[in-house]
């Protein structure tokens, strides 16, 4: 198997009309030579289709037997690229090697909302096995014909349909689609026959992609080159909010072979290298007026909490007054969490190519249809003539859905008559990232004499509601959210947030599996015997024992001095349970994680090695958050500009990491991409007050502030 | 200013005549168009640009050109052998050591000049080594699993 690549701009796009031809249509997915096409309309709603075309999946089987799956999603790093090949090969009978996927090419693929949330596998995936059970009918009954043998005594294997009673008399998919054209459009679920035994999905499969990864061959954003292609770089405001008072280019404008562009707002230097294009940046003088700084790191969350919308209601259930009288003993603690960068490796990059009325595209980027749009718009194209093909992507974790570079990249590409790329620097990817947005937690619940949480009420500031619903058995409970991340959160914030990976859900697992344990210990039992005791969701249960098989260590009342933590989610369906142990250094605050051990049960397992692949990502990734990083501002000011003083997490860093797959075949695939990042808070604030005896409420637990919380008791 | 630059490059002769300052990296992938040195940080903070400047791990976002005149560069691009893979990308698929994938040149050179210098670095002696190479993803258990494979394939023998 392989990516596909189409890095040149394509000569084949003909047409003009907001329209696709068909015949244009068949031509660019190779189907006119002959093969089979399945298309589907339905699935995950958030994909259907709103252009070109009315399905939202399809895949072809060409007339070389080969079979190539069109994909709106992209790949950045999380392993759809191997896993939906998996699942198309097996439902379809193909060897994995057969299988091409063409993802995230705006010509080439139905539209899709963009990837995030864990979803390609559980919708996207899902959908996909309907087209390959639908294709696999399609060519058995062509093969029954041609075989003379009833379709009910065919089989297919290896990219062959075989007679089961006569082993001698197959046909290949390639004899079988040759010099036909078959289509076929489903709008409706099947019951599709699992194509049990599965013999390429479940198996842990290495990415399809490392090859290319580990020979240089894979190509991102910024390593596609056109002829004649400039370098761009803009000119920034020093912080947000700054609006523009002078500016005088001139000493820019003497360095040689530089364009400088001035379109209103947008100040921008162009050279065949980037370097130099660079240089002749810092030579532009601009001053700025700069607005009053409102808001810095100390006073956010005052100013979060004064500045909320009014309680949403995500769920209650139950009298929440009858719950708090319920209740033999009360506890009120208030979380919080700073900004959080995505950091990806790679910034945020674009190269944009005009020709004529037609415009190639390459972007790194999670929403490449959401990014043809906004290239159509700047161009005053139509959107079928604007392409967006999606290289490999550096990884995204949420940040590089707005695809602010690629519109830049496009304006400078009209105004200057050049293909142009733009990618920025580290200063800017983190001046302009979409942050993980700082939040705060208000939560009050309540024991009853037995121990039993009767009362829990959630008052969530500016997290976004995802996975705060409570999965324990509590009977009045309220669980509310003011201004996520979504629903218009920006505004209280001094410059612009989003999505990150497990949206929402790090700052509420942390603050609810926290409050969890605050409970056990007043309730006087040990932290997993507490949770096992307000539970009866049977897969949580499961989840949490099999991490404590797993951790094998005993866990007793905290502080038991040992350094153990816990703590469970439900991610969307993907049911995550976490063990840590840590040593705390008390003189330096120092916190060093031992050991992580995860139990997920995300339904069927499609590629298990990929599956503990990204939950080991998770794990690293999350103790970043966890341990350091916090976004340094002062109003909008961004005081991060690179790795020196935003810390990520390092080799140094690794704990041992164990993962736990639990088999639950019956279920459909769920989401793995973000699930086991979101308990690390909760697991390491637990274990840091079972080692030393001090609850830390806020994130990151930096050294500073443990050492602050120690002196406070 | 302007001067004349000679180096060799993944195993050819290259010739230039650039700005000795500019920076290895940009001469590289833009005026060479060798894309594997990838841009992470351009301040010598992620190992992303690294590359092998006569066998030792250089960051090239830091390392003016004219510092190269006369050595040996060789980059991701330049590490397989007549299409055989080095034993360090080898290890690198078989681990499943890397997610986006943007990392992994710069980890693998990084690898490549540890095991030039210390055949059989024990676990703590990859960490310390890999520590500035930084990868987002998390992929690090198995960037070290796949770095302790291939310095035991090496020792056997089987391609340095
Ligand atoms: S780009 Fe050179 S160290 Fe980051
Ligand atoms: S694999 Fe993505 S940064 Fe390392």
């Amino acid at each position: 198997m392989r990516k596909e690549e189409y890095a040149k701009p394509s000569r084949s796009l003909t047409t003009s009309s907001s329209e696709v031809s068909r015949r244009e249509f068949l031509k660019r997915i190779g189907l006119l030579g002959g093969g089979i096409v399945i298309y589907v309309s339905f699935g995950d709603i958030s994909s259907r289709a709103q252009q070109l075309t009315d399905f939202n999946a399809f895949l072809r089987i060409g007339a070389d037997g080969r079979v190539t799956c069109f994909s709106g999603k992209i790949e950045m790093g999380q392993g759809v690229l191997t896993s939906l090949a998996q699942m198309l090969a097996d439902q379809l009978g193909v060897p994995l090697k057969s299988v091409d996927m063409v993802m995230g090419d705006t010509s080439l693929c139905p539209w899709d909302m963009g990837t995030f949330g864990s979803r390609s596998t559980k919708y996207f995936g899902a959908t996909l096995r309907h087209a390959a059970a639908e294709a696999r009918a399609v060519l058995i009954q062509m093969a029954a014909e041609r075989l003379h043998v009833p379709p009910q005594r065919l089989t297919v294997k290896d990219g062959q349909v075989i007679d089961s009673q006569n082993t001698d008399k197959k046909v290949t998919y390639a004899q079988l689609t040759r010099g036909k054209r078959i289509e076929r459009h489903l709008t409706q679920r099947t019951s599709i026959k699992p194509a049990f035994p599965h013999t390429v999905s479940g198996k842990a499969t290495g990415k399809t992609d490392a090859r290319q990864m580990v020979t240089g061959e894979a190509r991102y954003a910024g390593d596609i080159r056109v002829p004649g292609m400039l370098y761009a770089k803009i000119l920034r405001p020093p912080v947000h909010g700054a609006t523009l008072k002078r500016i005088d280019s001139e000493n820019a404008k003497k360095v040689n072979g530089v364009k400088v562009i001035q379109d209103s707002d947008l100040i921008a230097v162009l050279h065949k290298y980037p370097d130099e294009a660079q240089k002749a940046l810092d030579k532009v003088h601009a001053e700025w007026e700069i607005p009053e700084p409102k808001v810095d790191n100390r006073n956010i969350f005052k100013h979060l909490t004064a500045s909320a919308p009014p309680r949403q209601t995500v769920t209650q259930s139950g009298d929440i007054e009858k719950g708090k009288r319920l209740a033999a003993k009360t506890f009120e603690s208030i979380y919080f969490n700073q900004y959080v960068a995505h950091a990806p490796m790679e910034p945020h990059t674009a190269g944009v190519h005009i020709e004529g009325k037609r415009a190639t595209v390459w972007a790194s980027t999670q929403t490449p249809f959401w990014a043809q749009k906004e290239v159509a718009r700047t161009l005053g194209f139509a959107s079928s003539d604007v392409r967006v093909i999606t290289p490999f992507v550096g990884g995204g974790f949420g940040g590089k859905t707005r695809n602010q570079q690629v519109i830049e990249a496009a304006q400078l590409a009209r105004l200057s008559g050049r293909p142009v790329q733009v990618a920025w620097t580290r200063k800017e990817e983190f001046f302009y990232d979409t942050f993980r947005p700082a939040a705060v937690i208000k939560l009050r619940s309540g024991l009853d004499r037995d121990h039993r949480i009767v009362y829990w009420d959630y008052d969530n500031y500016f997290a976004g509601a995802r996975s705060s619903q409570p999965f324990y058995d509590i009977a009045h409970h309220r669980v509310s959210s003011r201004g996520g991340w979504m629903d218009g959160g920006d505004q209280a914030h001094p410059f612009r947030v989003g999505a990150w990976r497990g949206p929402g859900s790090n700052t509420n697992v942390f603050a609810m599996e926290s409050q969890i344990d605050i409970m056990a210990e007043a309730a006087g039992m040990d932290p997993l015997a507490f949770r096992l005791a307000n539970l009866t969701d049977k897969r949580m249960r499961k989840v949490l024992s099999a991490a404590a098989v797993k951790f094998g260590h005993r866990f007793a009342k905290t502080p038991s001095r040992k350094g153990f933590g816990i703590a469970c989610t439900d991610y969307q369906g993907t049911y995550v349970a976490t063990m840590a142990e840590v040593k705390v250094d008390e003189k330096t605050g120092y916190v060093r994680v031992e050991r992580v051990v995860c139990a997920h049960d995300m339904g069927e397992v499609i590629n298990p090695l990929g599956a503990r692949l990204q939950i080991e990502g998770c794990i690293t990734m999350g103790l970043g958050y966890v341990l350091r990083e916090e976004i340094r501002f002062k109003g909008g000011n961004i005081l991060d500009e690179n790795f020196d003083t935003y810390e990520l997490p390092r080799f140094s860093w690794l704990p041992k990491i164990e993962t736990v797959l639990i088999d639950n075949p019956a279920m459909p695939p769920q989401g793995c991409g973000e699930p086991a990042i979101t308990p690390m808070g909760a697991v390491i604030a637990n274990a840091v007050y079972d080692a030393i005896g001090v609850r830390i409420f806020e994130l990151p637990m930096t050294p500073e502030r443990i050492k602050k919380a120690i002196i406070k008791g | 200013m302007m001067q004349a630059i000679h180096f060799k490059l993944n195993g050819k002769p290259v010739n230039l005549r650039v700005d000795g300052e500019r920076r290895l990296l940009w001469i590289l992938r833009t005026d060479l168009g060798v894309t594997g040195p990838k841009y992470g940080c351009g301040e010598g903070l992620c190992g992303g640009c690294t590359v092998l400047v006569n066998e030792a791990a250089v960051l090239s976002c830091q390392t003016p050109v004219k510092d190269v005149k006369g050595a040996e560069i060789i980059t991701i691009e330049g590490l397989a052998k007549n299409g055989k893979l080095h034993p360090l990308q080898q290890a690198f698929i078989q681990h499943d050591a890397l997610q986006c994938g943007f990392c992994t040149p710069g980890m693998i050179l990084k690898a490549h000049s540890l095991l030039a210098e210390n055949p059989e670095p024990t676990r703590d002696e990859i960490i310390q080594a890999m520590d500035e190479n930084l990868c987002r993803c998390g992929s690090h258990v198995r960037i070290v699993q796949a770095i302790q494979t291939a310095a035991k394939q090496m020792k056997g023998g089987k391609q340095g």
